[in-house]
């Protein structure tokens, strides 16, 4: 755990790019404005709201209710879990809450905006991401390009600007600190070394390492991570836990999907309990332990 | 045989792992912009198409020597035409499928488009035969119809947001279908007559407005009567000189006009793909949800690339037929256009910009233009009478007579062989001759971790 | 009553384009309405006789039908083995090329040389005439062709998978598709290479071949007649094939989850070869009719007539072969109708416009969504 500390530093270190390319934005005049609103976000300013807040929510597929009226918060900078036996309803909610189903009732909100509805990329940009339960890396892109991928508002995602003679060395110059980003970034993940794979080589465990550093590259304010060990060897997921809690350190905010108990009582502060659909319990990790209708929900499970 | 597919495509990932650090590892480029886009434009690339042009030329020589040399030369300046505007439109397709996997089949009608609207707007408005035109300026005229192809890639990237890639197909498919058979009709005709006062001439389409790089050496492109420039090159290489006839030299004379057009097309889109925005293109291929996840607007990249890859279709359309003296709706923009151009994406590799140059000199070399070629070379060798119908063929029980009937109707046969290429490729090279090129996206080298960052230790 | 006028607006909200549909629909129809009672208000109305509605919507559903024929085996193919076959429409070539050559055979052997038959008119000089193929007057000859097509197209449908589709079985539906281009140019172009480039006459005409409905004002020609028998036959044995034998619930079990049924233990390799044999033979019967009814005959009349058969199979929903009838009979009766509006030159343009509305508005088909194959 030596390289904890200069860790800590890079993550600042990345602040100040992403900084950087605000202030060349500003002079550019992008016409994302929100891009700023979202660096904004990153500087984790501490605000009144509690970043996510669910209100009711409801899913239906066809007759298939799978969310019947969820409502919970997550605190800010909070290292929460979200747990339930299968099928209740935790990857809907999940779906949901970063746009990829549209509700069928009830509302999502976001540092107290509301965002539901919203397509998933605005989401996004609102600083609200999500790793998925099945990795999903871009297995054609080499992993650097995977982590390059993600920073919000780049400049050269404008076709013209990519392509403009004059216009192109900011690219090339923002790229540049993009690339030491995504190296620290790397570095910070201990995946440096697959740094020029096809991600499509990469291990699962290595997949989901990937897909955390990539949503760390967005600048997010909260992370939602839909089971990030599963299928990960204990070895790595010691490493993810660790990443996870370092990064929660620094104010980031986490809600964590996961099938296994045990991880998330010794590492989450506050546990949700979903059951059909709906929130059945709420509390410390002792609480739950000890929670009656959450024992009698999981009877049969593995506890 | 489906066995040895899947761990084909493992070890081709395998070497593409090596593939970056190879040829980009040697050169340490700069980090501007134009030594990003030199770099691109690596010697290796070049010179495989250099290679590959001289060993076509030289295949045309062996095929055509003993005519002499205006023979010789004359292939060659067909293959090369062909050659550059089927990379053109290689190019542009490849934005569209082989970078952000936008399966898009309606080529055809997106180069229609463009040229019909070049036409339109340049021709005379009271013209000696066909349709009467607007009769403004050739460049206004490159312009609109490259925006025209523009603008209807704009409508036809709508399905796109929404659509799964093999109905995206046949709705694009259906689209070009449908600028034909609009094309095609007189009814469509007369109505733009009488509105805007252009028509396209119906089935019988129109001329094409003359080629400015002819008039550099004849004036007023009358042939006898030859510009300075004219009487210079003629004198060296013409009749008086070398003996190589007119048309074929400026026809060579556009093609240099083709060659700068191939260039840019190439820069812009190596600059477009070595970018964020080529990222988020492949993104959007691999896994569109991920790019959402990530922030990225998904359809308004889709429209952008769509309008993009159109409005480069619609220009490849003009320069490539706009220069052919006349153009009618069928059978010159007939799907089988698009599968041509698909053919030359596949043949290099659907995402590799250099790939689509190599498989569109490959492609009309060996598959378009030499079949016929060698069919003819060897029907003039056979010494029996064509028999005028396959059944005719068969019942002499004659190989002779069969070859003979054969090579006199080598078109079908070279369709056909056309078919066992792709199907061959599809099985056995999917990622295209030149293998897997991963093509790096982003604007700066990524090969090596850039000096001054090891803190990890 | 309340609820479904409820869920109507709701999806007319939802879908604001499908509401422009229907809207445009009502109006066609009002249109439609003031023409046949020679109304004319500015644009809508003017004049149209009963008599030419009435044949228009004949001859649609003539052509609806073949399509929709044609329609079941690609809807088949893409629900089973999940790809749009771009080849299907060569296989409705080779029906008609195959079945008619077997045909002609029959109808002309003797005086005219087989030659001539079997290439349908390729090699010699025979006419329509001389060879006489009518249903009227060599009905053994048509129905021994249609038989033909079906075998013929069937096992070139089964030889076309085994070569070239079967070694990608695992691949994505993309790469089939384009494997399919391939194999579509091989099959169009050695049709070429054996039969020849030009268009010619195949039926040849009878007296009294018309049968006149005069109470509705259409008349019906005896090849079209065929045409409505032997499509409507060959579409409820296939029903009853889907309905009630262990192949045909092995059919519709693969088309609707292809790996629970896998896990279920139906043998996929058997299914598959049924699928095309069923799919491929549909497709050369098809082509065979459309040959009787147009009464000539060209290489790719087939590749011409895929993307109405693709319209067909998208508007019924694909995957779907009540759908893929359904579609047709749309298809063919816009086709013909359309003419009513737009001029002639237009009505395949207008078919392809209802498709991609179609699938920019509903995907899913008229009928998805409901039930599939």
């Amino acid at each position: 755990m030596s390289s904890d500390v200069p860790e800590a530093g890079d993550v600042a270190d990345a602040e100040d790019v992403a900084d950087t390319v605000d202030a060349t934005d500003a002079t550019v005049d992008e016409p994302e404005a929100n891009d700023s609103a979202v660096e904004e976000a990153a500087k984790h300013v501490p605000s009144g709201a509690p970043p996510l807040r669910v209100e009711g929510l409801v899913k239906r597929f066809g007759g298939v209710t799978a969310v019947d009226g969820a409502s919970f918060e997550v605190e800010s900078g909070s290292l929460t879990g979200l747990i339930g036996p299968n099928g209740a309803g935790k990857s809907t909610t999940f779906n949901c809450i970063t746009g990829v189903h549209e509700p069928t009732a009830g509302r999502v909100y976001f540092e107290g905006e509301d965002v539901t509805g919203l397509r998933p990329h605005e989401i996004a940009r609102k600083g609200l991401v999500r790793t998925f339960q099945i990795a999903r890396e871009l297995s054609e892109m080499t992993v650097l390009e995977n982590l390059m991928l993600a920073p919000q508002g780049q400049l050269g995602e404008s076709a013209i600007r990519a392509v403009t003679p004059g216009l192109r060395g900011a690219v090339v110059a923002e790229e540049t600190e993009l690339r030491e980003r995504a190296w620290e970034t790397l570095e910070f993940f201990e995946i440096d070394h697959l740094a020029h794979e096809p991600a499509g080589n990469l291990s699962g465990g290595q997949r989901k390492l990937l897909e955390m550093a990539r949503a760390l590259m967005t600048d997010p304010e909260m992370v939602l991570l839909d089971e990030p060990l599963a299928g990960v060897n204990p070895t790595l997921q010691e490493k993810l836990l660790d990443r996870i809690h370092d990064l929660r350190a620094d104010g980031y905010t986490f809600l964590l999907v996961e099938h296994d108990m045990d991880v998330i009582m010794s590492n989450c502060e506050r546990v949700i309990v979903m059951y059909q659909g709906s929130v059945l319990a709420e509390g410390t990790g002792d609480e739950i332990r000890n929670d009656e209708r959450v024992i009698e929900a999981y009877l049969g499970e593995d506890l | 045989m489906s066995a040895a597919d899947s761990p084909d495509g493992d070890a081709s990932g395998g070497d593409a792992a090596d593939a970056p650090g190879g040829p980009e590892g040697d050169a340490d480029a700069p980090e501007s912009a134009t030594a990003a886009v030199v770099e691109a434009a690596r010697e290796s690339d070049l010179g495989l198409v250099i290679g590959t042009l001289l060993a076509i030329y030289a295949a045309a020589t062996l095929l055509t020597f003993t005519n002499g040399l205006n023979s010789v030369v004359g292939l060659m300046e067909t293959l090369t035409f062909l050659g550059i505007v089927y990379a053109l439109t290689a190019l542009a397709l490849n934005l569209q499928w082989g970078y952000t996997g936008l399966f898009n089949i309606g080529v055809a009608g997106f180069m229609a488009v463009g040229v019909y609207t070049m036409g339109m707007v340049v021709r005379s408005p009271d013209p000696a035969f066909g349709p009467p035109g607007l009769g403004l300026p050739l460049p206004v005229g490159i312009v609109a119809g490259t925006g025209m192809a523009a603008l209807l890639g704009a409508v036809a990237a709508l399905p796109a947001l929404r659509l799964k890639a093999d109905y995206l197909a046949i709705v694009t498919l259906g689209l070009s279908e449908i600028v034909r058979l609009s094309l095609q009709s007189s009814a469509f005709d007369s109505f733009l007559r009488d509105t805007i006062g252009a028509g396209t001439g119906g089935g019988r389409g129109m001329g094409m407005p003359d080629n400015p790089v002819r008039d550099l050496f004849l004036v007023d492109g009358q042939a006898g009567d030859p510009t300075a420039l004219g009487d210079l090159v003629f004198g060296v290489f013409g009749p008086d000189g070398l003996g190589i006839s007119q048309p074929i030299l400026i026809g060579w004379g556009y093609i240099a006009v083709l060659a700068v057009f191939l260039v840019g097309f190439y820069l812009v889109l190596e600059r477009l793909g070595r970018s964020p925005f080529g990222r988020t293109m492949k993104a959007i291929r691999e896994d569109e949800l991920v790019a959402d996840s990530l922030g990225k607007d998904v359809n308004l990249v889709k429209i952008k690339v769509f309008v993009i890859g159109c409005a480069l279709m619609g220009l490849a359309g003009i320069l490539w037929f706009g220069s052919q003296g006349n153009v009618s709706p069928t059978p010159q923009f007939r799907p089988l256009l698009t599968f041509y151009v698909f053919i030359a994406v596949i043949i290099g590799g659907s995402g590799s910009n250099t790939g689509s140059v190599l498989g569109g000199i490959v492609f009309a070399a060996v598959l378009f233009e030499g079949p016929r070629r060698v069919g003819g070379t060897v029907r003039g060798l056979i010494d029996a009478e064509t028999p005028p119908s396959f059944a005719d063929a068969v019942a002499t029980l004659d190989p002779v007579t069969f070859l003979a009937y054969a090579t006199e109707n080598i078109a079908p046969l070279q369709f056909v062989f056309l078919g066992l290429v792709l199907v061959f490729i599809i099985h056995r090279r999917p990622e295209g001759i030149l293998g897997d090129r991963i093509e790096t996206a982003a604007a700066v080298d990524l090969s090596e971790r850039p000096a001054g960052g090891e803190t990890d230790e | 009553m309340g609820t479904t006028d409820s869920s109507i607006v709701d999806s007319a909200r939802a879908r604001p384009g499908l509401l422009f549909v229907a809207l445009l629909g009502g109006l066609l129809l009002v249109d439609l309405a003031a023409k046949l009672a020679g109304v004319g208000l500015g644009p809508v109305g003017g004049s149209l006789s009963v008599d030419r509605l009435g044949s228009n919507l004949w001859s649609g559903i003539v052509i609806g039908l073949v399509i929709g024929l044609a329609g079941i085996g690609l809807s088949m193919t893409y629900s089973i083995l999940s790809f749009a076959n771009f080849s299907h429409g060569d296989l409705v070539s080779v029906g008609a090329f195959s079945g008619w050559g077997i045909a002609f055979l029959i109808a002309g052997f003797g005086e005219i040389p087989v030659r001539a038959l079997l290439t349908v008119r390729d090699a010699g000089n025979a006419s329509p005439g001389d060879i006489g193929a009518h249903v009227l007057t060599t009905p053994v000859a048509i129905l021994v062709g249609l038989l033909a097509a079906f075998v013929v197209t069937a096992l070139l449908a089964v030889a076309l998978d085994r070569a070239f589709y079967k070694p990608m079985r695992d691949r994505d539906g993309i790469s089939l598709l384009i494997a399919s281009i391939g194999a579509a140019l091989i099959v169009r172009y050695l049709l070429q290479f054996v039969y020849g480039s030009d268009r010619r006459g195949v039926t040849a005409s009878v007296e009294a071949s018309n049968l006149a409905f005069d109470p509705i004002g259409v008349s019906v020609d005896a090849h079209e007649l065929t045409i409505l028998v032997a499509a409507v036959g060959l579409m409820l044995a296939m029903h009853a094939m889907l309905q009630h034998t262990k192949l045909g619930t092995a059919m519709r079990a693969m088309a609707d989850n292809k790996d629970l049924a896998l896990i279920t233990g139906i043998p996929a390799e058997r299914v598959v070869t049924a699928t095309w044999i069923i799919g491929g033979g549909l497709a050369g019967a098809s082509g065979y009719l459309y040959v009787l009814l147009r009464g000539t005959i060209q290489f790719d009349f087939g590749w011409l007539l895929l993307l109405l058969i693709f319209a067909a199979v998208i508007l019924g929903g694909i995957g779907s072969v009540y759908g893929a009838i359904a579609g047709g009979l749309v298809i063919g009766v816009v086709f013909t109708t359309s003419t009513i509006w737009i001029p002639s030159d237009f009505n395949q343009a207008a078919a392809f416009g209802v498709m991609i509305l179609m699938l920019l508005l509903r995907p899913e088909g008229l009928f998805g969504g409901v039930t599939t194959t």
